[in-house]
């Protein structure tokens, strides 16, 4: 992993409007943010730390298109190719009867694959350890991590920025 | 984090702070079962043991125990199927839908209704599979390749759309309801004391942190997972309706099922969600958080749904009268005055006039009228399903062919088995895992709680007020 050996600098925030707030004014201090760790989630937060808009619909869509494809050859390989049957007088191929299975395997796909892909690109997973810089980031606090080595700043400079910025606490962590 | 108007009452109260929210629900988690869950849970172990021998009696020696005969061919069996798949709507329905429609006071509900949604749709596939009578050729109506000649499923049969429809319910249910779930196993692992549990809720929470951009992306996919349950949720209990509608039988044969199916399931979720929720909130003292507020919002839901259900009763006689079929015409009116007019009434009474009490406001705020009529409405719907199912076909075309149904042993002891299996996993999760959304009851909390946490460490109310990031919300 690429945080390994780095110093961070770690501010813990009690309210989340004040950690929304905190983000705005240290990132216009010029200083780059690792990340904000947050019990729920918090409107705004990650484009005001500035990860980009998640493209995870665009996979979804892909995933959805995919499911009606398997669910259109499906439906026509086995009841208009591999055994075709007149069945109420009707045509072998009526695609119209075949919506319903056409409609739920374009849901089941989209559905198990975005989800899927949500895990794996933000690795998680049954064995993963996750990375706390604060344990109470999943109870009541909203917590701040600076990599160090990617700021200009000195350390002190940063520790004040996250104090003024209304952290009850700042520490220092060595991943 | 938008301003809600003071004239709102709040969805959370007593004043919690974020850290209550953790410790009040994940005290029922970490603490030993106490004794009240104890003596539910093996009431509800016996239930399901009893159930479970006859069930096995049930396959034993097949069919013929039932009380079916060639007449009436479907019974209690696909009653109970319809029924418990309608109750597995509510869960859905809440999480998804009344996201769409930003509807906050789902928060509180959502976890348990999910839960209660896949555990009905277990129920509901245990029926499919006993009505097969030879449940290990179930994978018959999946399409496999086979040694028959390769002949296919018909993808015509609607029977074969309700195995894709149940089936992709009850897998992207479970996938939505774990993903909800993720957050708050983070945060009982997080508070874990000894190693299995942190070890089994560490496994579990998927390694979670919540680092703003997964949280992001959690927000992301749940709206979309929510968009496509909700078109799945409705597509369910159309296609089980078509099992009847696309059929030739009188009373059967008619277009205003899928949507008098719907409401009808949303009516009888509902119903069980209050059931298991008013329950569920004396025992573990959920009051702060499921208050009279999510109570009476979802006896407004049930009112508007079993005015529809009403509603599509009166259709379906006016239809018969008015197409001049004088089959459909008959089918209806043995229903009501023919020899089962007492299940035909039952179900008028309990589904179409009892939800209308909910009108005054001290029965819809009230716990005790709110469980009494949750349980009539729920008796009412199975009520409907049977008079749908049974009375439709004991008229058969012939007259020498006309017959009556009437239970055994086993087709009681099969649906007292769905019960016992209902409760005895209802009862293990609301034990093992959070039964509220924490993670989404902390993010309502500020907006609508009676008062905002008073902890603000140095920065005062006014201050946090005047910062950029309030201002800019309240916008």
């Amino acid at each position: 992993m690429a945080e390994i050996n780095k110093k961070f600098l770690v501010g813990v925030y009690d309210d989340e409007d004040i950690a929304l707030a905190a983000v705005n004014k240290i990132k216009s201090a010029g200083v780059k943010i690792y990340e904000v760790y947050s019990p729920f989630a918090i409107h705004g937060m990650d484009t005001a730390i500035g990860h980009p808009r998640s493209r995870i619909g665009i996979a979804a869509f892909c995933f959805g298109v995919v499911g009606f494809l398997c669910a259109l050859t499906l439906t026509t390989w086995t009841m208009g190719i591999d055994w075709p049957m007149v069945i109420g007088g009707k045509d072998p191929l009526s695609y119209p009867n075949y919506v319903p299975a056409m409609f739920e395997l374009t849901v089941l796909f989209t559905a198990f694959g975005m989800t899927f892909t949500f895990f794996i690109s933000n690795g998680l997973g049954p064995t993963v350890k996750p990375l706390l810089f604060d344990p109470r980031c999943t109870d009541n606090k909203f917590i701040m991590a600076i990599d160090l080595s990617k700021n200009k700043l000195s350390e002190t400079e940063i520790e004040n920025l996250i104090k003024a910025s209304g952290a009850e606490e700042v520490s220092v962590k060595q991943l | 984090m938008h301003v809600t108007s003071p004239v709102r009452t709040p969805l959370v109260t007593g004043g919690k702070t974020y850290a209550d929210v953790t410790e009040d629900i994940c005290k029922q988690v970490e603490g030993k079962p106490t004794k009240e869950w104890k003596v539910a849970f093996v009431i509800s172990l016996a239930v399901l043991a009893y159930g479970t021998v006859c069930l096995f009696w049930t396959w034993w020696e097949g069919l013929g125990v039932w009380g079916l005969n060639k007449t009436v061919g479907w019974a209690w069996d696909i009653t109970n199927f319809v029924w418990w798949v309608g109750i597995g709507h509510a869960g859905t329905l809440i999480s998804a839908i009344l996201l769409l429609f930003r509807q906050k006071w789902r928060t509180s509900i959502n976890r348990a209704a999910e839960a209660m949604t896949i555990f009905a749709v277990l129920c509901a596939a245990s029926f499919i599979l006993m009505h097969m009578g030879r449940p290990w050729l179930a994978y018959w109506a999946l399409p496999l390749p086979n040694t028959f000649g390769s002949l296919w499923v018909n993808f015509n049969s609607p029977l074969v759309w309700d195995v894709f429809a149940i089936s992709t319910y009850f897998s992207v249910s479970c996938l939505f309801w774990y993903v909800g779930l993720v957050p708050d196993l983070a945060t009982i692992r997080d508070r874990a004391q000894n190693k299995v549990s942190k070890y089994i809720y560490g496994v579990l929470s998927l390694g979670w942190n919540g680092s703003a951009r997964t949280w992001s992306r959690y927000e992301y996919i749940s709206l979309i997972l929510a968009g496509l349950s909700t078109p799945l949720v409705l597509s369910v209990h159309t296609i089980v309706s078509m099992d009847f509608a696309t059929s030739v039988i009188p009373g059967w044969h008619t277009t205003i099922f899928p949507p008098y199916f719907v409401a009808g399931a949303i009516f009888s979720g509902f119903a069980m969600v209050q059931n298991l929720m008013l329950v569920t909130r004396v025992v573990y003292k959920l009051e702060d958080y499921i208050t009279f507020e999510h109570i009476e919002s979802m006896n407004k839901i049930i009112t508007l749904t079993g005015s529809i259900v009403g509603v599509a009763y009166l259709t379906e006689f006016f239809i018969a009268w008015y197409s001049g079929v004088e089959y459909e015409s008959y089918a209806f009116y043995n229903r009501m005055a023919g020899p089962y007019w007492w299940a035909y009434w039952a179900m008028m009474t309990c589904n179409v006039i009892s939800p209308q009490l909910f009108w005054s406001r001290k029965i819809r705020r009230s716990v005790k009228w709110t469980f009494f009529i949750s349980v009539i409405v729920n008796i009412g719907m199975w009520f409907e399903r049977f008079v749908i199912i049974v009375t439709s076909l004991h008229r058969d075309y012939v007259p020498s062919s006309w017959a009556m149904f009437s239970p055994t042993m086993f087709d009681i002891g099969d649906y007292i088995f769905s019960f016992g299996f209902f409760f005895t996993c209802f009862f293990l999760f609301s034990k093992y895992l959070p039964v509220i959304n924490m993670a989404e009851v902390k993010g309502v909390i500020k907006s609508t709680s009676e008062k905002l946490p008073l902890k603000v460490s140095g920065v005062s109310k006014a201050e946090r007020l005047a910062s950029p990031a309030y201002k800019k919300d309240a916008e």
